[in-house]
């Protein structure tokens, strides 16, 4: 099984920790992951600030990074939904569908294709589960609760099999963290406001980590938290998935 | 573009009590919405049956809302036709014109709002009386409603009782829920007595009968409509379903939707005028025909005016209804304004994170997230965005198009700044206003592949 790594920008450049969970965590599970050399980004900050007609040079880059692989992985769902929703290339459309119906986020990839039944790792801590919304509602990561149908996470079924975890439930379980791309800035009051909120429900359940699957929300809300000085962390799902102690 | 959404949120965050208590209040009636969908097994095909329901209307809508007319027509209510809020306005004037008529009641109606009916009336030296409780107050205070289903939520009991004690000379200070709307009934109450015309809205309207269905919880359109002698219902043409069995789908929908309630308390049925009553109808078209027209956002026009969609938006119960600067808030409200005016209103499709929460808990299934991603293409395409804004995007775009550039520009900075201009367009950096910026390593994934990865093996 040919895995391609897909490493987002943003994640590249600030958290190579979360890039290197996951490279290590697929290795573990027997996969052979390459990480495509000349990748960059999705074009999600463009396309979902009103530019998609700029994110075409972006696009084509990532086909001839991805093309030819029987997966593509990546440790973000926003980035993902992008990808699928979006990803075009006139001079190689059918490389371009094979990748939007080929890319997984990390945890589905775990628990769809790989079927992971165990893993090897130990957690003892009390962690808090943030679902982003584009893995939640885009990806259908997990249900919500705005649908009648039956509940499940993929993200929280793998988390349930790390040994000496605690995970607790924010009350809003799936309520938006207000990270948003773009939004995060032009609508700076909300969105730091959601995300404080969004907080508080965690460190009600006392958490020492807010975990989740997009280094996104997770980059809003560690900002936030630091800046407040608090002493809740937050930690990308990889790295609890790979051991990270 | 403009930041009035933006501006007017952080403005209503600045009273962060206030805001909490705005959101919390909307989450509870979310939260109701829930209880009441989940006694129901079969919500989600009931979704499904509204959604294709609109769906079979708005593909044949001329030729239902002629079937309307011939039988509204047939049962003796007189129909008209507004291309717009201006013809709206004068239509209903001239009504109040010729009887001369000085006292007039209104129930609840999102569309003369949209109209700016009131205004335009009183301009012309004629008074209306809002008679929903919550459309009232804000009267009285002289704001606009800031929710479609709850007017006047975004105030407290303490706002209230002032209000009242200014307007109906209630003791001051007594906040008392019971006693200030007791006292807001012994003023209506003379209101519908004394009342010569009730202007309603319309909820739903049914091609096959000829007549219409209007939903409040304070049975106030029915005081008004049952003691006036002439009744004007105003409807967009969207409200039109083809047959009257339909209705049970939207009304089961529309109360559990709006305010978690089996159904609404009053959901009153007009079929034709009686006795001695004059009854109209005015149909709205007021841009309506240019959205069915634009394919991308023809679905908005399946709106059932429930609300759901408010309660449930982060951003909504988070920067209040003002903030939208329009009749219709909220994510619905962002669909369907920059449609009237692309100009005055492209800030509102990027008043949302894209979440998605309120695609999937509206009650006919429009697709709002997806349609609030491709107002921003359309936006932008048709120049309403700032110039800074567009400048990073090319920015951003040159580099994330060129590897080898991305990685200069990672490893000079490694800071958000040079990667996402966006984030600092202004003279100060906005991330960091209450935020830490991430702090950067001191090599990238890339770099650390390069020496540990399989490719280097
Ligand atoms: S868009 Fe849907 S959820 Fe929002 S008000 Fe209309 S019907 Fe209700």
């Amino acid at each position: 099984m040919k895995v391609a790594l897909f490493i987002p920008c943003y994640i590249d450049q600030f958290y190579p920790n979360v890039g290197i969970a996951t490279l290590q965590v697929l290795e573990k599970l027997g996969c052979d992951v390459t990480f495509p050399l000349q990748q960059t980004c999705c074009g999600q900050p463009m396309a979902n600030s009103g530019f998609a007609s700029l994110s075409k040079g972006c696009d084509i880059n990532f086909v001839q990074n991805f093309a030819g692989f029987d997966y593509i992985v990546a440790p973000s769902g926003s980035c993902v939904l992008h990808v699928k929703e979006h990803l075009q290339d006139d001079k190689h459309p059918q490389e371009a569908l094979q990748i939007r119906n080929t890319i997984y986020e990390f945890t589905e990839f775990l628990t769809d294709i790989l079927k992971v039944e165990s893993i090897n790792a130990s957690f003892p801590f009390k962690v808090g589960m943030h679902n982003s919304c584009h893995g939640q509602r885009g990806l259908n990561l997990s249900s919500m609760t705005e649908r009648m149908l039956p509940e499940f996470s993929k993200p929280e079924q793998l988390l349930n099999m790390v040994k000496d975890i605690t995970l607790t439930k924010a009350k809003r379980n799936d309520e938006c963290c207000g990270f948003g791309g773009t939004f995060c800035v032009f609508e700076e009051a909300v969105s730091v406001k959601m995300g404080k909120d969004r907080i508080k429900e965690h460190e009600d359940n006392e958490v020492d980590y807010i975990t989740g699957g997009d280094t996104s929300c997770l980059m809003h809300l560690e900002g936030i938290l630091k800046r407040q000085g608090s002493t809740t962390k937050t930690i990308h799902i990889a790295e609890i998935l790979n051991g990270f102690l | 573009m403009t930041v009035k959404h933006a501006a007017l949120a952080e403005k209503f965050i600045a009273d962060e009590p206030r805001t909490d208590w705005h959101d919390e209040t909307l989450w509870f009636v979310r939260e109701k919405r829930d209880k009441a969908a989940h006694g129901l097994p079969e919500w989600e095909q009931l979704r499904e049956w509204g959604s294709q329901i609109k769906n079979n209307t708005l593909s044949n809508l001329s030729s239902y809302l002629k079937e309307f007319e011939e039988k509204a027509t047939a049962n003796g209510i007189k129909v008209h036709w507004a291309s717009d809020a201006k013809e709206h306005n004068e239509i209903i004037h001239k009504i109040i014109k010729k009887h001369g008529i000085q006292k007039i009641v209104k129930s609840k109606s999102m569309l003369t709002e949209e109209c700016h009916l009131n205004e335009y009336l009183q301009h012309n030296g004629i008074e209306v009386v809002d008679t929903d409780l919550g459309e009232r107050i804000v009267q009285f205070r002289k704001e606009p409603p800031s929710h479609i289903v709850l007017p006047a939520i975004h105030l407290k009991k303490e706002d209230v009782s002032t209000t009242f004690h200014d307007h109906l000379q209630t003791e001051k200070g007594n906040n008392d829920p019971q006693y200030l709307t007791e006292a807001a009934r012994q003023h209506l109450r003379n209101k519908f007595v004394e009342s010569e015309l009730a202007i309603t809205g319309v909820n739903f309207a049914i091609a096959e009968t000829g007549g219409f269905v209007v939903c409040t919880n304070e049975g106030n359109a029915d005081m008004g409509a049952h003691t006036a002698p002439v009744h004007i219902a105003c409807m967009g043409f969207e409200k039109l379903i083809p047959k009257a069995e339909h209705l049970s789908v939207f009304l089961r929908l529309l109360a559990r939707s709006a305010t978690g309630q089996p159904i609404t308390t009053y959901s009153s049925h007009f079929h034709k005028p009686r006795p001695n009553q004059e009854m109209h109808i005015v149909i709205v078209d007021n841009g309506r025909s240019k959205q069915l027209g634009r394919e991308d956002f023809r679905n908005s026009l399946k709106c059932i005016r429930c609300a759901a969609c408010f309660n449930t938006c982060p951003v909504y119960r988070r920067s209040g209804g003002h903030s939208y600067h329009t009749a219709v808030a909220g994510p619905i409200g962002s669909i369907l304004n920059p449609n009237l005016d692309m100009k005055a209103n492209a800030d509102l499709p990027f008043a949302s994170t894209l979440c998605g929460s309120c695609t999937n808990v509206c009650p006919v299934k429009i697709n709002i997230h997806e349609q609030l991603w491709k107002w921003r293409q359309v936006i932008v395409a048709e120049g309403y965005v700032d110039t800074s804004k567009k400048l990073g995007m090319k920015g951003m775009s040159f580099v994330f198009s060129n590897p080898k550039v991305y990685r200069f520009m990672g490893k000079m900075g490694r800071g958000v700044m040079h990667l996402f201009p966006f984030m600092v367009n202004n003279k100060l950096n906005i991330w960091s206003k209450q935020r830490e910026m991430p702090v950067a390593p001191k090599e990238s994934f890339r770099d650390w592949y390069l020496k540990n990865g399989k490719n280097q093996k």
